[in-house]
């Protein structure tokens, strides 16, 4: 199973939970693996082609030494099949997962080089409330310490608050709290985003047409988030506010409270999920129990989940917040399903299954994926657009915290196949992320620069 | 060119794309090494003396040279276990990808890395207002820059293959040869601004290394025709 713990940073109250926490999910875990199983169908065909492109073909000498100990592998018990389908493809999905983050991180990079704004000091958050103007050095970290002491409590405090929410199936509190904080992300930021950038480049735009272009934008986004819309717009819009929530962050915190805070919140995410009263586990284990998804404002899907919703006609009878949440138990069920007929079906591999619904299920089959949380999107962009906008050695550092995340996320990835369950994303990502901001900045720049002063290459 | 490479060749396959940032990470850890062992010697000598840290900066170099060879070796080591992995779960015996890809492609990761570090300064810098080579040096800076960058990335994927295919069978004079190519090439480099020493022999070597990983990949003439008529 997927999922990534993220943790959540609260920016003003309702964007608290809008980033709290994102487990991966628990439901999704059998699916997953069906899923897998399923998904084999679409994606073996193309993995053959790739195959047979490749230099490799069954005749070759190596596949020859190889068959011999693939056949005893294939004779094996169905788990095998899983763990190797999930080995296999996890490629796949890593790539889906690094696309995305990728992505934020382009645009929050961006964004930082070339709008002043957000790297200007025009105050803080309240919840980061001392100042790091101190004229010695220990008084710094000690207000640093401070700040991200209060900053991990707050944090901790809401998730312990959503999670009780939860527990107690106060659902409709939850949900508008999810889209009031998703509201003012995308109006609210959008607009302070939108002026800075035409600021920047000189372009003037007038109030109405400002307004019409942030309705469209907003109106479209929470439908996008919270109701049914095409994937890739969804994932669009998960990425422009992690993206923009990114950029507050980075406007706001001051430098060492950042990075102390981005610390601790690795251990926190990694205490929170893992530990067996950690919050968010709290949280995925009673999703799980109740069988559904986590909220899917607060996740970053690879893969599609509602179309089922859209073809089931049961379902239809229902409330649209209900429909989201059933369309994935039935997507789910679905998924099961298929795989059982799959695993009989070898070696045929047809994308088309011998039974009745077939054009919803190869939808569902196909495109099962990995979940992220949008929390660890956010982080992943601030250690990165921290490197962009406060190293001197600029994109060197840049650049070297953006391979340390894609290679911690891909170690995650690995650890996920290994231990299918929820993981903390943050952790591993985030520590090479920081060892490599601050190696790079201070062993590597003078080196590069002397270097690139002498025109020396090595 | 580089990065119409990784468009073409590696974007498709995601195991591909994970194996590159993997030898782009390999190389930046080697990188990260050998800047921490340079500055710790710059640190421990005078500042003051030009010819000292001329030298030391020499030294830092073939160190790093050194180095990169050597998590090149590494990763080839957790290359191989790896595909040693991938085959023993693979349904049909056959590892998805081969030996020699992942050489390719861990060449290109190597590649564009040390590319992207030497280059992207420049880059950024060269979009702002100047004039090159102001205080007296080459006007050439940026060009030469580009045209060596664009070497060390080729030459760095054809190591890659060279590299591994030498691992894979034992033979250590092609190692030994990647590592003597290599030194040669950032030695070269030091005749820098005499652009006339350090770019045409990496040319020269990047033609030859070229050859040779194409032929190693069991290319021939006969082959490069095939490929030039029928296109398929």
């Amino acid at each position: 199973m997927i999922t990534f713990m993220n943790n959540s940073d609260s920016e003003e109250e309702p964007c608290n939970e809008r980033t709290s926490l994102m487990s991966a999910e628990s439901p999704p875990v059998p699916s997953y693996q069906d899923g897998l199983q399923a998904s084999e169908a679409g994606e073996t065909q193309a993995h053959r082609k790739r195959r047979a492109g490749s230099s490799r073909s069954p005749n070759n000498i190596t596949a020859g030494e190889m068959s011999g100990s693939g056949v005893p592998v294939r004779e094996s018990a169905l788990e095998n099949e899983e763990e190797e389908l999930t080995l296999k493809y996890g490629a796949k999905h890593v790539i889906m997962l690094f696309v995305p983050v990728t992505l934020c991180m382009i645009v929050v990079v961006a964004t930082i080089k070339s709008v002043r704004f957000y790297t200007e000091k025009n105050g803080q958050l309240i919840y980061t409330p001392f100042s790091e103007d101190t004229p010695s050095v220990g008084q710094r970290l000690l207000n640093s310490v401070l700040n991200t002491i209060i900053m991990i409590s707050v944090i901790i405090v809401m998730t312990v608050f959503l999670v009780l929410l939860y527990k107690y199936r106060c659902y409709k509190f939850i949900h508008g709290w999810l889209i009031l904080s998703s509201l003012m992300l995308l109006f609210l930021f959008t607009y302070i985003y939108l002026g800075e950038v035409l600021k920047t480049y000189n372009v003037a735009m007038d109030y109405p047409t400002l307004f019409i272009v942030i309705w469209n934008f907003g109106a479209v986004g929470m439908i996008c988030i919270h109701w049914k819309g095409p994937l890739q717009l969804q994932q669009a819009y998960l990425i422009m506010i992690s993206a923009l929530m990114a950029l507050v962050f980075i406007k706001y915190l001051p430098e060492w409270s950042a990075w102390v805070i981005l610390g601790a919140i690795s251990i926190y995410d990694l205490m929170a999920v893992l530990c067996p009263k950690g919050p968010l586990r709290m949280l995925v284990e009673t999703a799980q129990e109740r069988n559904e998804p986590i909220f899917p404002a607060l996740i970053y899907s690879s893969a599609m989940m509602w179309t089922v919703g859209m073809a089931k006609p049961d379902t239809a009878a229902r409330g649209p917040s209900q429909q989201t949440w059933d369309a994935a138990e039935d997507g789910r069920e679905h998924l099961r399903s298929p795989s059982h007929a799959e695993s009989q079906m070898s070696e045929t591999r047809s994308p088309v299954p011998t039974r009745p619904v077939t054009s919803l299920e190869e939808l569902e089959e196909e495109e099962r994926g990995v979940k992220l949380g949008l929390g660890d999107f956010i982080f992943y962009s601030v250690l990165v657009g921290k490197a962009a906008a406060t190293a001197s050695g600029d994109w060197n550092t840049t650049l070297a915290c953006f391979v340390a995340i894609l290679i911690g996320l891909c170690l995650t990835l690995l650890l996920l196949a290994v231990f299918k369950k929820a993981l903390p994303a943050l952790p591993i990502s985030i520590t090479f992320g920081l060892i490599f901001y601050f190696s790079t900045d201070n062993l590597v720049r003078p080196f590069m620069d002397t270097l690139a002063s002498h025109q020396l290459y090595i | 060119p580089a990065f119409g490479l990784f468009i073409f060749t590696i974007a498709r396959d995601p195991l591909r794309i994970i194996i590159l940032i993997a030898g782009a990470f390999f190389w930046l850890v080697s990188l990260l090494l050998s800047s921490l062992i340079w500055f710790i010697a710059v640190k421990a000598s005078d500042p003051q003396d030009e010819r000292l840290q001329k030298g030391l900066l020499i030294f830092g170099v073939m160190f790093s040279v050194l180095l990169q060879e050597a998590f090149r070796f590494l990763y080839y080591k957790l290359l191989r276990k790896a595909i040693e992995g991938l085959v023993a779960l693979s349904e049909d015996g056959c590892s998805p990808i081969s030996i020699q890809q992942m050489a390719y492609v861990a060449g290109v990761g190597f590649g564009l890395m040390s590319g992207a570090f030497s280059m992207i300064n420049l880059l950024a810098d060269a979009l702002g207002p100047g004039t090159v080579g102001i205080h007296g040096d080459s006007q050439l800076y940026f060009l030469t820059s580009a045209f060596m960058t664009m070497v060390l990335i080729f030459l760095h994927t054809f190591w890659g293959i060279l590299f591994f295919h030498g691992c894979e069978h034992r033979r250590w004079w092609e190692i030994a040869a990647v590592v003597i190519m290599h030194l040669t090439v950032s030695g070269s480099s030091v005749c820098n601004p005499l652009y006339v020493g350090s770019l045409v022999p990496s040319y020269l070597l990047m033609a030859a290394a070229a050859a040779w990983a194409y032929l190693l990949s069991g290319g021939s003439a006969q082959n490069l025709r095939r490929f030039l008529l029928c296109k398929c």
